[in-house]
């Protein structure tokens, strides 16, 4: 079943073609990596799959509801999808047991404790919990990371979009996220991940897809992606990321 | 210079037959106090709703939050006093003009109202510099967890914006402080007012006018002092402690 379908996403900025005729799905329990050279469009496709980027034309639907239908309720819909962005955004000024907590009482309504309970746990689960009562300020990008995706985990979502969640650490803090991000695929989560973490896809994703100039080059599983991409472009895209 | 001081003029009776000098001094003192806070209450409120309305996503909302900011902020203060005070009653309905010329302490209110629509159109600019600060980010992350527009301003946008533009905060309550002499254009007896009542009635112009400004010195000190403890209260851990390191 598909959990997140775009169906002939198109997207302007002025002039310039953000998006051009975009299709995919993610299904229940997949894993789909987008990657692709920057300025190629595909962070603001996944932004797209929850609202917080408009389109122009097309349609978007997560778990049957139609994402640009005027009568949707977005706030709704967004707290179903949880969110992971590419330099963290935790909130500055609370605490990280407050960061965790604070969309599940305001928008879940969930008991102050009940939230804190649940927010402990996840924080147990990314590694951090002796780190509660600090702040955003005080630990390390990778941290943080971690942090962003319990606080999206707190929420129960249905599926997990990830924005270049690595891009923005130091190398030696990229694999505690990229951990925490596999043993999250091997539970099942749905996840739709931008990222040129090529050894991540390889190891969880289900499908890759590759983005050029606002439109989906290439979209295949992940064997038939790294074992003979068909486009020229997703080929010469993969010689240069993986000489090394 | 022939002058006559006399630093005992502050114990001799006023005009008013009962108080010193130095009592009607202070009354002023009080006046310039209550003035400056309330207005400054306003200005705070007013100019967090307009300064969010200058960053909303809609259109309507900005523009009129713009209007309001230069209509406030180009025209002179002492002009909009006295169109708050002299203009405002007479173009409103006969009925409102007479309640607003009849109600008690009326040069109180509309110097404090007049001071808190100025001082907002000035607040919101702050308030907005400081939302704008934020990164687009901060705004998206709120939304993504599923919080309305006003529920990401009101727990994730303005709590971190305030703390940054806390010490512009501090200098428009000093300016508004300050601006609370204007006042005496319209009649209100506050520092002002009283000490050049003083200085009409003794000719002791030194004197009136030296004590008006110690007392302008030791409100405004009160006022820096009390916000630099909000400026320390502020202080977000791990971000900016350029305030909490200075050593104080």
């Amino acid at each position: 079943m598909s959990m997140i379908t775009l169906r002939d996403i198109s997207k302007t900025y002025g002039d310039f073609q953000v998006l051009s005729h975009c299709s995919t799905w993610v299904s229940k329990g997949e894993v789909v990596v987008v990657c692709g050279p920057s300025g190629s469009g595909k962070s603001t496709l996944i932004k797209t799959i929850n609202g917080l980027e408009p389109i122009d034309s097309g349609d978007i639907i997560v778990d049957g509801t139609t994402v640009s239908a005027p009568t949707t309720n977005l706030p709704l819909l967004r707290s179903r999808v949880g969110m992971v962005f590419q330099h963290f955004e935790l909130f500055p000024h609370l605490n990280i047991r407050e960061n965790l907590a604070l969309a599940q009482v305001k928008v879940l309504k969930r008991s102050k404790d009940a939230a804190m309970e649940k927010g402990m746990a996840l924080l147990d689960r990314v590694g951090l919990a002796a780190h509660a009562e600090k702040f955003p300020g005080q630990l390390s990008g990778g941290q943080q990371q971690r942090v962003a995706i319990a606080r999206a985990l707190a929420m129960d979502p249905i599926a997990m979009l990830f924005d270049e969640p690595t891009s923005a650490l130091d190398p030696e803090m990229i694999n505690e996220v990229l951990d925490v991000m596999v043993e999250l695929a091997r539970d099942g989560m749905t996840m739709m991940v931008v990222t040129h973490e090529m050894g991540f896809a390889r190891k969880v994703a289900n499908r890759v897809i590759f983005m050029d100039r606002g439109e989906i080059v290439e979209d295949a599983d992940k064997d038939d992606f790294f074992g003979k991409p068909r486009s020229e472009r997703a080929q010469q895209f993969l010689s240069k990321i993986l000489v090394h | 210079m022939n002058y006559h001081w006399n630093w005992w003029i502050f114990f001799e009776p006023s005009l008013d037959g009962t108080n010193t000098y130095l009592t009607t001094l202070f009354w002023g003192l009080g006046w310039t106090a209550a003035t400056a806070v309330v207005g400054f209450t306003i200005a705070l409120v007013l100019g967090s709703v307009v300064g969010v309305a200058r960053t909303a996503p809609i259109g309507w909302v900005q523009t009129s939050g713009m209007v309001f900011v230069e209509v406030f902020r180009n025209i002179p203060l002492l002009v909009q006093m006295f169109l708050w005070y002299f203009v405002l009653p007479e173009v409103l309905p006969r009925d409102a003009g007479m309640w607003l010329k009849q109600f008690p302490n009326a040069q109180f209110y509309t110097a404090a109202v007049c001071l808190g629509f100025y001082h907002a159109a000035r607040m919101a600019e702050v308030v907005r510099a400081g939302l704008l600060s934020l990164s687009r980010g901060q705004k998206m992350a709120g939304q993504a967890l599923g919080l309305t527009l006003p529920q990401t301003y009101r727990y994730v946008l303005l709590p971190v914006a305030y703390r940054i533009v806390v010490p512009a905060i501090t200098s428009e309550f000093l300016s508004c402080t300050k601006n609370t002499s204007v006042g005496i254009a319209i009649g209100l007896v506050e520092l002002t007012g009283t000490a050049r009542a003083m200085q009409e009635n003794t000719f002791q112009v030194f004197e009136a006018f030296a004590a008006a400004t110690v007392l302008y010195l030791a409100l405004n000190m009160v006022i820096v002092f009390a916000m630099r403890s909000v400026e320390k209260a502020a202080v977000i851990p791990g971000l900016g402690n350029r305030i909490a390191g200075r050593g104080r």
